[in-house]
């Protein structure tokens, strides 16, 4: 069965893997980005792949007055949503944010409070469908803050613990609320890193949402060693985790 | 960041940046004035995707139009063979010319001008490309084809990057009635054998020869000859009940992977020739057939990720020539009782007979014979290398310029005669200021 699909963020690596394995699944697409023209390369890209339907809206979303009218526009080409994926994001510069009261309420602006308002606008209208799932990528860097992301872990754990929220208020209405928490991923986003064993390739991270989606999972580590790995970052008593140069 | 070709020899210092659209591409090219070079997926083997500064392209890796009526396909150069072959074959389309292995971005197929089992009949990929956009060093966009900028297309196709950047490409997928080859396999006894071989089989679309390359003597050249054709679904169905378009086995074919660096002793001429004997010898009948998916038909090597580090932490080099046809039997003859006295074996020596040239500046394929055999890096390997150098310049052949990292700057000009007009092409549109690779130094672009 088609289903109309929402991907907020779209030319994220994460996201474009994700929406070009449901584009081979011949669903209905949604695509929300910022750059007009990238927006439209993903479009394109994913209509040939098989996408029964593409729409797109290009916005900032750091704006948020454009919010409502976004939802309205969605809703017009599809008065029914089955899944939305929240993916937009960046990955702030902390030693720049320390220094920055701006630039650090700009990265927690983009990274949290824009996603918490999407959330706020999408669960009403999921609500009151009955059913549907919605994911919100967020991060591993929000289960703990560490001096070296910090900023951009407050803002994922924000996200996170808002999903839980949602999560608990939407259990009786059937909808899924699932918390992505990637690791390292080698996207063009975190090109400047040095890569070892535990990145893993956008198209990895994709097939696992689709999976976690598909099996209305609440939570989804991926690669799933992060679970592991995340439970005993979360489980150090803070006396020696302040000591921990992480 | 430390960086090779497949081969990994040599290992660089690289400073790489990502291009996700064809914008910052000319940004790119502006901060890194001095040297820099495309980089699709890293499969050509040496040097040629090597500089102080790396483009890299395989993120920008969008389909852009595609007509369902006649195949054409128009993607960002970034995109992988791959991917082509995972979105298009359940469709019902092929790639029109493929090498042996689909990791590779349709930019670096256009640099490389690539070639593949059907090339007596198709010609190189770019000879199925009907026009490019290039990025130039000034940072503007150029579209070229046959028709347009006809010399620069020339240059660019083939050209190792040295031209600009390719951003995207238009060519047409060939139609197929399902994802199944049928195999045909063909033992031969020596070298003369095989090569009548592949002239009775002309006519068949794909073509290629395994060849035992430390055997000798009487058995000198003996070979498995691989032919193969498009299988029909009536074909498919009655023999082995498969659907025509299965889902497509490349997602699977990274099943094993080669975790860390074998032993460089591992492969030594006991270990291949016994992996040759057993090779060759588990083909029993002298002609057999089979049906079988396109992921192992045309790329059995694809199966086993990272199979480059088989050759040790030293890494390796490939070496393919081709030498015209009236050198055939006389030629081959010389290069492989050196290569077999040598006792320096390669798991994967493969003939293939190439069809006419193209008239590319520094395309590879000429009409004759081509030989691509591996060999483990060691200290003697580049004197070795050097000496087989001089037999195939004395039969006028060439080396293939993706699978090269050592050949010498006069090998490459002699065996390469309109590397001037290349090179003209490349003052013209001020490509040298900014387009060389370690490679292009070495051979004196």
């Amino acid at each position: 069965m088609q289903k109309n699909i929402l991907i907020i963020g779209t030319t994220s690596a994460i996201a474009k893997a994700t929406l070009r394995l449901y584009a081979e699944q011949n669903h209905n697409l949604f695509l929300v980005a910022r750059n007009e023209s990238l927006l439209q390369t993903v479009a394109k890209d994913a209509k040939i792949r098989g996408a029964n339907q593409v729409e797109s809206y290009a916005c900032d979303l750091a704006d948020l007055s454009c919010h409502a009218s976004l939802l309205e526009n969605i809703t017009l080409s599809y008065p029914k949503l089955d899944i939305v994926l929240i993916a937009h994001g960046t990955l702030p510069n902390q030693k720049e944010c320390e220094t920055s009261v701006q630039n650090t309420l700009q990265e927690i602006n983009i990274n949290a409070i824009s996603t918490i308002s999407l959330l706020t606008l999408l669960a009403n209208l999921f609500e009151k469908q009955k059913s549907g799932s919605i994911a919100v990528i967020t991060s591993v860097a929000g289960d703990r803050g560490r001096q070296s992301n910090y900023v951009y872990g407050a803002a994922k754990g924000m996200v996170s613990t808002f999903l839980q929220g949602l999560r608990n208020r939407l259990n009786d209405s059937d909808l899924q609320v699932l918390d992505i928490k990637p690791g390292f991923v080698d996207t063009p986003m975190t090109a400047d890193f040095k890569k070892g064993p535990l990145w893993a390739k956008p198209e990895q991270i994709a097939h696992s949402i689709l999976k976690a989606i598909d099996k209305k999972r609440n939570t989804l580590y991926t690669p799933w060693f992060w679970w592991g790995i995340m439970l005993i970052i979360r489980n150090i008593p803070e006396f020696i985790f302040k000591k921990l140069k992480l | 960041m430390k960086l090779s070709g497949w081969g990994r020899y040599p290992i660089t210092k690289t400073q790489t940046t990502y291009a996700t659209q064809p914008g910052l591409v000319a940004s790119s090219i502006e901060a890194e004035k001095t040297t820099q070079i495309a980089r699709g997926l890293g499969r050509s083997y040496g040097d040629s995707s090597l500089a102080e500064h790396s483009i890299n392209l395989s993120k920008m890796d969008d389909f852009i139009s595609f007509n369902e009526i006649n195949g054409q396909l128009t993607c960002a150069a970034g995109v992988s063979f791959a991917e082509i072959l995972r979105v298009f074959v359940p469709k019902g389309w092929f790639l029109p010319v493929t090498p042996g292995t689909q990791f590779i971005t349709v930019g670096g197929a256009i640099a490389s001008d690539v070639h593949g089992k059907n090339h007596h009949i198709e010609g190189t990929f770019c000879e199925q490309v009907s026009s490019l956009k290039l990025c130039l060093a000034s940072g503007e966009e150029v579209e070229c084809s046959k028709v347009h900028h006809p010399h620069l297309f020339r240059a660019t196709c083939g050209g190792m990057g040295l031209t600009g950047i390719i951003l995207q490409a238009t060519f047409t997928l060939k139609p197929i009635e399902s994802a199944y080859i049928k195999e045909t396999t063909i033992k031969t006894t020596n070298l003369a054998e095989t090569l009548a071989k592949f002239e009775e089989h002309a006519s068949a679309t794909y073509s290629v020869a395994w060849i035992d390359c430390l055997a000798t003597g009487k058995q000198l050249g003996r070979s498995l000859l691989m032919l193969g054709e498009h299988a029909s679904p009536q074909k498919t169905e009655q023999t082995q009940q498969k659907p025509p378009f299965q889902d497509s086995q490349t997602a699977k074919t990274s099943k094993f992977n080669m975790p860390f660096d074998l032993p460089s002793f591992t492969l030594n001429s006991f270990t291949v020739k016994a992996f040759n004997a057993l090779y060759y010898g588990k083909v029993r009948q002298t002609q057999s057939e089979r049906l079988v998916h396109y992921a192992p038909f045309f790329y059995p090597l694809d199966s086993i990720q990272n199979w480059n580090r088989m050759y040790g932490k030293n890494g390796f080099v490939q070496y393919q020539f081709v030498i015209p046809k009236s050198a055939g039997l006389k030629g081959l003859t010389e290069i492989l009782t050196e290569i077999a006295n040598s006792k320096r074996g390669s798991f994967l020596a493969v003939l293939k007979v190439f069809g006419k040239a193209n008239d590319n500046y520094l395309s590879f394929p000429e009409e004759g014979y081509t030989l691509a055999l591996d060999f483990k890096m060691d200290n003697t390997l580049l004197a070795f290398l050097d000496k087989l150098d001089e037999i195939v310049l004395h039969y006028h052949g060439k080396l293939y310029l993706t699978k090269d990292a050592r050949m010498s700057e006069q090998m490459f000009k002699q065996s390469y005669p309109q590397w001037q007009e290349f090179q003209k092409i490349r003052y013209q549109y001020d490509a040298q200021t900014c387009f060389n690779s370690l490679q292009s130094k070495r051979l004196g672009l």
